[in-house]
């Protein structure tokens, strides 16, 4: 008898599933298969809960609404203007990225605003900064953070959760950015990404959330650091202006010091572009607009100077996604290095600091 | 019986500033204990090094047997505390806040609700549960903060400077909380203060902590005979006659007393400091002597007395080294 119910509680559940796919998904989500064991054994972790908690934090805090908006609002008009010029970029056949109709989706414009890219080089900084700018100050302010420590938890958890819940709102954000960027260009232009074109989307997704994550942690390193709030967003962006703006001005001027007084020889011409390339190579926001260029539009194929015997017999054809990477290798590798330094940075002075002021 | 928390030579030096010097202390289960001391007297570094928040530069915390410092987590599982700036998320709900922190102690869900919940009637808040913290009032907060560390059912609880910023009515309701809630769970209660006589309506045994060191510990009787080791007794007579007059007098006519130490005019009134309670021969002589007494009284010390006591003496002590 017991039996026979049993079997019939299987039968139950399986049409269940079967009369509602969503309770299905629901019971496989991939968090669930990721920390199955946790579920099935014991409650979830308290880093998990602290997660969670982070991250509901961030999605209800004006300045992230701010800026989610103002990121959709620049994406939806750089998608407009984008769309208005590209059935001349795609006529254009001259150009050998004019089969690339999503990527141009991505790069046209007619100068009168900047194309998705940039914005994003623009506006992201902002958005990892807006992240992590109080990320530690303020619960040592409002005393929270002493209350937290006192529950039993690792001192870890704290700072690996602030980041994780920083780096999933990002990721979720520029993820489903990119699929509404692309969905929508279907929509209206009628046409389909190639899969390397989708491909190439994806990587530049990967790389935005990168260079997001970057800001991020270099402004958990002054929210560790400052004890006003105020003071680490500010150090924050001057770091950030810096680098967008004064830094190129130096360099320029640094350039023409430097500058061989007669241009004779090749090869000193050639070492002196090297090193003004290597001065601009350390600045984070110059990383990130090589490695999108090189992703969005397919027919760069050098970042530095190429001499006369390598462009002889060079087709102006785009390259493969694989020699793309291939090309940004070293600022993807950059930016990645520059991340993972300013989290160990973070990590180091968080577990060094006395957790009472 | 093993106490509950034993600290042992204690030590945190901030460079040169000795903030925690050379503790030692034990406080047995079940117990109310006082640690009394003005800012700034090493007693938050004290509770933070028992939580291992706070690594000491010497010495050894032993908290429910686990030492503090190699092994937090077990402590902070056992013990629930309430930092002086509350810190809870103004944001939040009260609600919220509570069944955050119980489900970091690994409370699942349902059962942190249920709990917080429960809890939250207890200390008198269910009206304000889905209210934000941002909108209470801090008697309000600080009860929260009473259910807050008892929602992981802790064996012992730190409460820093609980009573500040309340008002006297809500700190005699808020103390009896405490002593009640200690009561029904068997809990042991550590609570830090510069509040002398609130912590002496509730405390078992007080320490007094100056200058990062125990100077005493004990219950309060106790205390105020080993600080006050030579004169524990005062009293207090107003005569109708003048006291300037016939101080030399007065003083001709006690000296016979081996008891009486010493007799002053402290503010109209004659004190006389003696080592036993000898009140009534200190009446009969001054009658007998036809005297008109007005005024006889036989202070006592409260924790404030000691206090100042303590203080008057160890800045004669400095002013002595200086």
């Amino acid at each position: 008898m017991i039996y026979i119910n049993v079997i019939l509680r299987l039968q139950m559940k399986t049409l269940n599933r079967l009369h509602n796919p969503l309770l299905y998904i629901k019971e496989s989500s991939f968090l669930d298969v990721l920390f199955k064991k946790e579920l099935k054994e014991k409650e979830t972790s308290p880093f998990w809960i602290m997660v969670q908690k982070e991250i509901s934090d961030h999605i209800h805090s004006w300045r992230f609404i701010v800026l989610l908006a103002l990121i959709v609002f620049t994406c939806f008009g750089s998608l407009y203007t984008s769309i208005g010029n590209l059935q001349e970029a795609l006529n254009n056949l001259k150009d050998p990225n004019h089969s690339f109709a999503f990527l141009k989706l991505l790069t046209v414009t007619d100068h009168t605003l900047p194309p998705f890219h940039v914005f994003i080089g623009f506006l992201g900084p902002l958005l990892g900064i807006s992240l992590g700018f109080d990320a530690v100050n303020s619960e040592m302010n409002n005393g929270s953070l002493v209350r937290i420590m006192a529950q039993p938890i690792h001192r870890d958890y704290l700072i690996n959760a602030k980041f994780t819940a920083a780096i999933i709102t990002i990721s979720t954000l520029f993820i489903s950015l990119s699929l509404l960027f692309v969905g929508s260009g279907i929509l209206i232009t009628g046409l389909t990404p190639s899969p390397e074109e989708f491909l190439r989307i994806l990587a530049f997704t990967a790389l935005s959330i990168l260079y997001v994550s970057f800001w991020l942690n270099l402004s958990i390193i002054f929210s560790i650091k400052f004890k006003q709030a105020a003071t680490s967003a500010l150090t924050s962006i001057a770091v950030w202006l810096f680098f967008t703006i004064f830094y190129q001005i130096l360099v320029n001027i640094v350039a023409k010091v430097l500058m061989p007084s007669h241009v004779s020889n090749p090869l000193q011409l050639e070492s002196y572009k090297r090193v003004i390339m290597g001065f601009m190579g350390i600045v984070p926001s110059q990383l990130f607009s090589d490695a999108t260029t090189t992703l969005l539009v397919p027919s760069v194929r050098s970042l530095g100077s190429l001499s006369m015997s390598q462009m002889y017999g060079a087709l102006p054809s785009a390259l493969p996604l694989r020699e793309s990477l291939i090309v940004v290798w070293p600022q993807l590798t950059g930016l990645f290095a520059a991340t993972i330094v300013c989290f160990a940075i973070s990590y180091y002075l968080f577990m060094r600091r006395e957790i009472r002021g | 019986m093993e106490p509950i928390i034993s600290l042992k030579n204690l030590t945190k030096k901030y460079g040169d500033f000795k903030a925690v010097d050379c503790l030692t202390l034990q406080i047995q289960k079940g117990e109310i204990f006082g640690l009394l001391g003005p800012n700034g007297a090493g007693k938050s570094t004290t509770i933070l090094m028992m939580l291992g928040l706070t690594e000491p530069n010497n010495g050894n915390a032993l908290v429910c047997g686990f030492d503090a410092t190699s092994n937090p987590i077990e402590v902070k599982k056992k013990v629930g505390y309430l930092p002086d700036t509350l810190g809870f998320y103004d944001n939040r709900t009260g609600l919220e806040n509570l069944i955050y922190v119980a489900r970091l102690n690994g409370i699942p869900e349902q059962n942190a609700k249920r709990k917080a919940e429960q809890l939250l009637e207890r200390v008198g808040l269910t009206k304000v549960k889905n209210n934000k913290v941002g909108t209470y009032s801090r008697g309000m907060k600080q009860r929260l903060g009473l259910a807050d560390v008892l929602i992981k059912d802790p064996e012992i609880i730190v409460l820093d400077e609980p009573t500040l910023g309340i008002d006297p009515s809500g700190v005699k309701d808020f103390l009896l909380l405490i002593s009640q809630l200690s009561k029904e769970n068997h809990l042991t209660v550590l609570l830090s203060s510069h509040h002398l006589h609130q912590v002496q309506q509730v405390c078992d045994r007080v320490g007094l902590f100056v200058g990062g060191k125990l100077i005493a510990e004990g219950d309060i009787p106790t205390l105020s005979k080993t600080l006050f080791y030579e004169t524990p007794y005062m009293v207090e007579v107003q005569l109708l006659e003048s006291h300037e007059k016939n101080l030399t007098s007065i003083q001709k006519l006690l000296k016979d007393l081996q008891e009486v130490k010493s007799i002053d005019i402290k503010k109209e009134k004659l004190v006389i400091t003696c080592t036993e309670d000898v009140t009534s021969i200190i009446a009969k002589t001054l009658i007998e002597a036809n005297f008109n007494i007005v005024h006889l009284n036989k202070i006592e010390f409260g924790l404030d007395d000691i206090y100042q006591r303590y203080f008057e003496t160890t800045n004669e002590n400095l002013k002595q080294t200086a």
